[in-house]
């Protein structure tokens, strides 16, 4: 090929050339072919499959996947920009700054990648992430997002239940609470080192929450694979609790018999508890949880009314039946 | 204190650019370039994914960074012999009230929607905010006295006391800032201005210590060397 200053490149054989239309036409139809093998994989599993709904941004490799069944799995709100999913992120291992994550995880390397099962399990497994991401048919589904600090996000992820993994590992009748661990390494992590918090950065789950359809084993967003600054290669997402709860680039999932301490009940057990269920009734001790603000609608758009359980009560409701969520917090 | 305060220290070389007119309008318009930022960024929609948090942010920094300034002009005059840069102060007091009113306005505006009674009771439940609250009602008094009519009428011992609220306010400012950061350990940025805050104060109180006779000796070559009986080189 040459460049020539004034037309651009030039290509020296001009009928070698692919027509737009022709490449175009073969993406299509490898597009097509990923989406049919999904189909094909989640039709027997869930009766009744869509295609995409998210169009892919093109930034990262794709992630198939089929709309899930889980109930309460896809809100119809309008998702929140790629744009601001990925460049307003908390993941302090980066940084404390919001625009951090972004800046300094672009060198982060999620490959190889393992992660470790272990506990109270009858089958203990290290697991790479391709057995991962084979494991079970991979779902879209459209959750609400609620951070603690008051501002919220729809957020289009790719995954399937936490259960699909826990179900392999066979727990046994010691486990009550999952234990999540993520990476914390020094060497591609600024801030770890800091004093912002206790790292590695530990996460829990009660048996019956983990076991919930609606937590979901996180391995993309809007139809590709996960940003770094958005915990790839793999995540927790439990919408109905504050964001913190849901633990990025996860290398640990261990079954315990105690209720695991987490990072921010360790750093300030007054503010945030083991739950961390999203409710409007309960306060954070510095501001109100009532309402919250919608990322990427502006300037001028009011803050909306926070839902209870961030409005996946009816799924997740009975879980907490007869507890006191403002003691329980 | 007013514009023609005289020079304290004998060896003060003003440097003539100082009182040149230009200084004041020069210094006011690079006050309002922090707004100006601010409202072409809301416009312009380069504030980032959360606009309204991005604005209370920087509205907070501006006022504790003019704070600072402020309080900066008494150490940087003695340490620089620059008795002219009082001229400054007044100006950037007042700009610190400007951009902690701003601060509170879109507080009041972008996470309250103005309601009187939810401002009300957020202030009232939350010692953060109180403590906010007290800092900026503390500097509108100093904010409505600083004119030379006001200084006169009032006589200028009782304005100066009154002015040394401004203490109050840099203190409950940090408080402020520190209870904001308080349960995310985030205190890198906190520690700046505290660490700049208690060199501009500390400066003060050791200042006040030499004017005391008996340090005001030690304070001079002579007078330190013959205190201290030292062996000085020299």
């Amino acid at each position: 090929m040459h460049f020539l200053k004034d037309r651009g490149f030039q290509h020296r054989i001009a009928s070698e050339i692919t027509p737009q239309a022709v490449y175009e036409e073969r993406r299509r139809w490898i597009q097509m072919a990923a989406a049919g093998a999904a189909l094909a994989a989640g039709a027997g599993h869930l009766g009744r499959a869509h295609a995409q709904t998210v169009t892919a941004p093109g930034k990262l490799a794709k992630l198939p996947a089929v709309r899930s069944a889980v109930a309460g799995a896809n809100t119809m709100e309008k998702p929140t920009a790629y744009e601001d999913v990925t460049t307003y992120n908390n993941f302090y291992e980066f940084g404390t700054d919001k625009a951090d994550p972004a800046r300094n995880a672009t060198k982060f390397k999620t490959t190889p990648w393992t992660v470790a099962v272990e506990g109270e399990v009858k089958k203990p497994k290290v697991y790479d992430l391709a057995e991962l991401l084979k494991l079970a048919p991979m779902e879209e589904r459209i959750y609400r997002m609620r951070c603690v600090e008051g501002w919220s996000m729809v957020i289009p992820w790719v995954g399937y239940s936490l259960a699909e993994l826990i179900k392999q590992v066979e727990p046994t009748g010691n486990a009550k609470f999952v234990e999540f661990v993520t990476l914390a390494d020094p060497k591609q992590m600024p801030f770890v080192g800091s004093r912002v918090l206790e790292w590695p950065y530990v996460e829990g789950l009660r048996m019956d929450e983990a076991m919930h359809p609606l937590t979901l084993l996180s391995f993309g967003l809007y139809g590709e694979v996960l940003p770094n600054q958005n915990g790839a290669p793999v995540r927790l997402t439990v919408p109905w609790k504050y964001g913190f709860k849901s633990a990025k680039s996860l290398v640990k999932i261990r079954f315990v018999e105690k209720q695991p301490t987490s990072s921010w009940t360790k750093a300030a057990q007054q503010e945030y508890g083991f739950y961390s269920n999203v409710n409007p009734k309960v306060d954070h001790p510095r501001w109100s949880q009532a309402t919250e603000r919608r990322i990427g609608e502006g300037l001028f758009a009011k803050r909306r009314p926070t839902l209870m359980f961030n409005g996946y009560e009816p799924q997740v409701g009975q879980l907490y039946a007869g507890m006191d969520l403002a003691k329980n917090f | 204190m007013t514009t023609t305060a005289p020079a304290r220290t004998g060896a003060a070389r003003t440097r003539p650019w100082l009182l040149h007119p230009a200084v004041k309008p020069l210094v006011f318009i690079a006050s309002l370039l922090p707004l100006a930022w601010l409202v072409w960024g809301a416009v312009a929609g380069t504030l980032g994914p959360n606009p309204a948090e991005a604005l209370i942010r920087s509205t907070g920094d501006w006022t504790l960074r003019f704070l600072c300034l402020t309080l900066a002009i008494t150490p940087l005059r003695h340490w620089f012999k620059q008795p002219a840069l009082v001229r400054l102060r007044r100006m950037l007091g007042l700009f610190t009230f400007f951009y902690g009113v701003l601060h509170f306005l879109c507080y009041a505006w972008l996470d309250m929607s103005l309601v009187v009674g939810d401002i009300v009771t957020d202030i009232a439940k939350r010692p953060f905010i109180l403590v906010g609250t007290a800092a900026l009602l503390l500097m509108a008094p100093l904010a409505a006295t600083s004119f030379n009519r006001a200084i006169k009428a009032m006589g200028g011992k009782r304005w100066q006391a009154l002015h040394k609220a401004i203490y109050a306010v840099v203190l409950l400012g940090l408080l402020h800032f520190f209870w904001m950061r308080a349960a995310k350990h985030n205190f890198g940025e906190w520690s700046v201005y505290a660490g700049i805050v208690a060199v501009l104060l500390g400066d003060r109180l050791l200042r006040a210590r030499m004017t005391t006779p008996k340090l005001a000796a030690l304070a001079t070559p002579q007078g330190g060397a013959q205190s201290l009986g030292a062996a000085r080189r020299d």
